[in-house]
């Protein structure tokens, strides 16, 4: 749970007072029209924001919802009269899904576009490869990869993620429900290589403190293309599977793993990482009908949708069911792409309270968002509020667990954002400019 | 000989005279291209010269990029002592593979190579405690530095890889250039005529290998001390086909291929990527209101087309078909 230093001034009184501000503040800027806000501007010339996105390479499903939201976000501010009375424009770049290819976009958007800032991208290993050079080039660096690369304090005082949840507090606010509703003998099967090792060591670690425990932990090699070899090593008194693969062996996966447990199979947890952009009624995705799931955001609208929801599916163009508009074939990435939307929204909060002109005011941007600490659900931030450290440089928001039902995701529990905040690793605020 | 010195002496030269002049956007690119010029610098004397098609050079590669970036990481050492650690790394795995690899031949070589690499890529990321596996980790401006000089600095760095690039590409002159270079080259031509004038192929190959991977190796302690970052994506395949583009592109055995196919890839690359495929993707949008992604994502096709182009139309790569055509005496 949080320390009291942690939580310092963000408690529920004062997120609902900052969900009120903001909410009227928001409200009174819509009343403007955007012409009347250009106008009043000293410089009518593009604010950039240069947007490093996976259009190839293994990312590139995520980078292509990314894509869409960025230019829904955009095109939404820029309606509204843009970022300080200037148009926003969006330069997007190919990182591949490559770190060597991330940095060297950073550097083109520094030194060829003379972007103001840089913005993007997902996986974890392109953004820790950009970072260093973001840094160097003194570029504010806005990053939507819920990777913990961020909070850890290994990366710079210029790399920021505002907009979306870490893979730490996700993972650590998944163990009071699953112990509370699933079970406290957990077997884990995750990849063998960074991302499933960071899953096993935060829900490990969280599952003892409900006093649960993982029984077993099975890593399977990455390029593994059959798993039969690995399901007899979960024990018999499992209670709860864990499972956290990604990549194109995951249908593989479900299938074997429907052949091996048939009828009789434990309580099964698994992260909608593993079929983002698929659809859950795919054939071969049956056994997982009555699983649960993490989700950052619920794919499906269902009853309570909420008006903000309704206003950025709209926007971005994705229906009920978190497809497309023009292609109900054509899955989202929903569960993360809302993230590029809320970090273009803060890039503008931040900007104006800068009282953002140009380069030589990026210091100042990175101070601003800095002290941010709340951000309330609004138009500008659909997937609920939101508590931001300014000292870790993260942010940290309510989380979703939804069960497999009739070939859906339906939403079962939300958590509070206080299950999700953990101390503070590092403080970005003391290292210099 | 003394024509070689000259050109060779001209291109560094060249590249000493560009430093005040670029701009700050192909500064930092050259920056990066010498860097990966070393690499394929090395893969052309085992390829280009010798005519051993590696598929497993990011293996190379990533030992020296990790042998020296664990160093600082996890040993807190300097940047020189821990660049020296990351090329002996390379050369250790040089002379490890080679004794393996080089029982085989032709396809045998390449697929031996291949599993050697693939060893190497899985080994990081099993190792992730120490390595942080696929995500890699970053190298702090504070410690990448040298006799005081901070490498983060745009010009100190540019100079870095400019020394590098230069001790590599003489060496790699004056190899070529030797009789052990001449051997290299008639062992590419005809293997068992070498072996009946009593040279022993093995022994030039193996060194052949081992030069080349030190190469690599340099190339990769490189990298991870300026541009701050050391990942299991540099040991993966698409980082063993790179080197081969590269030199195929510039001209296998030629001293100069490697650096021009490196600068002319890393260029295509940018320019296909940044300019004519989304501006074609745009284009479609505005003209016919159709959304076309794929289009803008496209460029890896338009760099294969190039190839392919190259292959048909100059399969000696640029400075290959100019020196069979032109200058017979381009080393």
């Amino acid at each position: 749970m949080a320390t009291d230093d942690t939580t310092r001034g963000t408690d529920r009184r004062t997120l609902l007072k900052g969900a009120a501000a903001i909410g009227a503040v928001a409200a009174g800027a819509q009343l403007l029209p955007g012409a009347a806000r250009y106008a009043q501007a000293q410089s009518s010339a593009p604010i950039k924001i240069g947007f490093q996105v996976h259009r190839t390479g293994i990312g590139a499903a995520y980078g292509r919802w990314y894509d869409r939201t960025t230019k829904a976000a955009a095109k939404l501010i820029n309606d509204g009269g843009g970022i300080n009375g200037r148009p926003v424009e969006i330069i997007a770049e190919d990182d591949g899904t490559d770190p060597k290819r991330g940095a060297e976009v950073i550097e083109k958007f520094a030194t060829k576009h003379e972007c103001d800032v840089a913005f993007g991208t997902l996986f974890s290993h392109v953004v820790i490869g950009s970072a260093p050079r973001a840094g160097e080039l003194k570029l504010p660096y806005f990053v939507v990869s819920e990777g913990h690369h961020v909070a850890s304090g290994m990366l710079n005082r210029y790399t920021l993620q505002p907009g979306i949840t870490d893979v730490k507090s996700q993972v650590q606010s998944m163990a009071p429900w699953v112990a509370d509703n699933l079970g406290k003998k957990v077997t884990m099967i995750y990849p063998d290589f960074a991302f499933g090792h960071d899953h096993r060591d935060y829900f490990s670690e969280a599952i003892e403190r409900q006093g649960g425990n993982v029984i077993a932990k099975i890593a399977i090699p990455p390029r593994e293309t059959s798993f039969f070899k690995y399901l007899p090593k979960i024990p018999k008194d499992t209670e709860v599977l864990y499972h956290v693969m990604v990549g194109p062996g995951v249908l593989t996966f479900v299938k074997e793993m429907g052949e091996y447990f048939g009828d009789k199979r434990p309580e099964i947890f698994g992260f909608i990482d593993s079929l983002e952009a698929v659809d859950i009624a795919s054939p071969g995705l049956e056994f997982l009908e009555g699983s649960h799931f993490w989700e950052g955001y619920p794919r499906y609208a269902g009853e309570n949708q909420s008006a903000h929801d309704k206003f950025y599916r709209e926007a971005v163009g994705v229906d009920e069911n978190g497809a497309s508009l023009s292609d109900p074939k054509d899955v989202s990435t929903f569960a993360h792409m809302f993230g590029c939307w809320e970090t273009l929204h803060i890039l503008k909060a931040g900007m104006e309270a800068a009282d953002y002109k140009g380069p030589k005011d990026r210091q100042a941007l990175i101070e601003a968002v800095e002290n941010m600490d709340v951000f309330p659900e609004s138009r500008a931030h659909p997937q609920g509020s939101k508590l931001f450290n300014g000292r870790t440089h993260q942010a940290f928001g309510h989380q979703h667990i939804s069960r497999v039902e009739g070939g859906k995701l339906v939403p079962v529990h939300k958590t509070s954002i206080f299950d999700t905040v953990y101390e503070d690793e590092t403080d970005y605020t003391k290292m210099s400019f | 000989m003394i024509r070689s010195i000259l050109l060779h002496s001209f291109v560094i030269a060249a590249l000493v005279a560009l430093e005040p002049v670029l701009s700050e956007y192909h500064h930092g690119n050259l920056a990066r291209i010498m860097v990966l010029a070393v690499y394929a610098t090395g893969y052309n004397l085992l390829f280009g010269y010798t005519g051993l098609l590696s598929l497993g050079h990011a293996m190379f590669f990533a030992a020296g990029m990790y042998g020296c970036a664990l160093m600082i990481r996890l040993a807190e050492w300097s940047v020189g002592p821990a660049f020296v650690v990351g090329v002996i790394c390379a050369l250790i795995a040089g002379i490890v593979v080679g004794f393996l690899a080089l029982r085989t031949i032709g396809v045998g070589f390449m697929i031996v190579t291949l599993m050697f690499a693939e060893a190497a890529y899985l080994t990081i990321l099993y190792y992730n405690e120490y390595t942080r596996g696929d995500e890699g980790f970053t190298i702090a401006q504070s410690v990448r530095t040298i006799g005081g000089l901070d490498l983060s600095d745009t010009t100190t760095r540019y100079f870095a890889a400019l020394t590098l690039f230069s001790i590599c590409l003489i060496a790699s002159a004056a190899v070529v250039q030797s009789k052990a270079g001449r051997v290299l080259v008639a062992i590419r031509e005809n293997e068992d005529r070498v072996r009946m004038l009593g040279f022993d192929p093995f022994r030039y190959k193996l060194l052949a290998l081992v030069l080349s991977a030190v190469m690599a190796g340099a190339a990769g302690a490189a990298y991870a001390v300026l541009f701050g970052y050391a990942g299991a994506s540099f040991a993966a395949v698409q980082y063993s086909i790179f080197p081969l583009l590269w030199v195929l592109l510039g001209g296998p055995g030629t001293t100069l291929g490697p650096l021009l196919g490196t600068v002319l890839m890393f260029y295509l690359v940018d320019y296909a990527s940044g300019t004519i495929m989304p501006g074609l993707a745009g284009m479609v949008e505005t003209q016919f209101g159709i959304e076309a992604p794929g289009l803008a994502s496209a460029y890896l096709l338009l760099v294969g087309v190039a190839l392919v182009l190259l292959v048909l139309f100059a399969p000696r790569g640029l400075l290959g078909t100019v020196r069979a055509r032109m200058i017979p005496w381009l080393p």
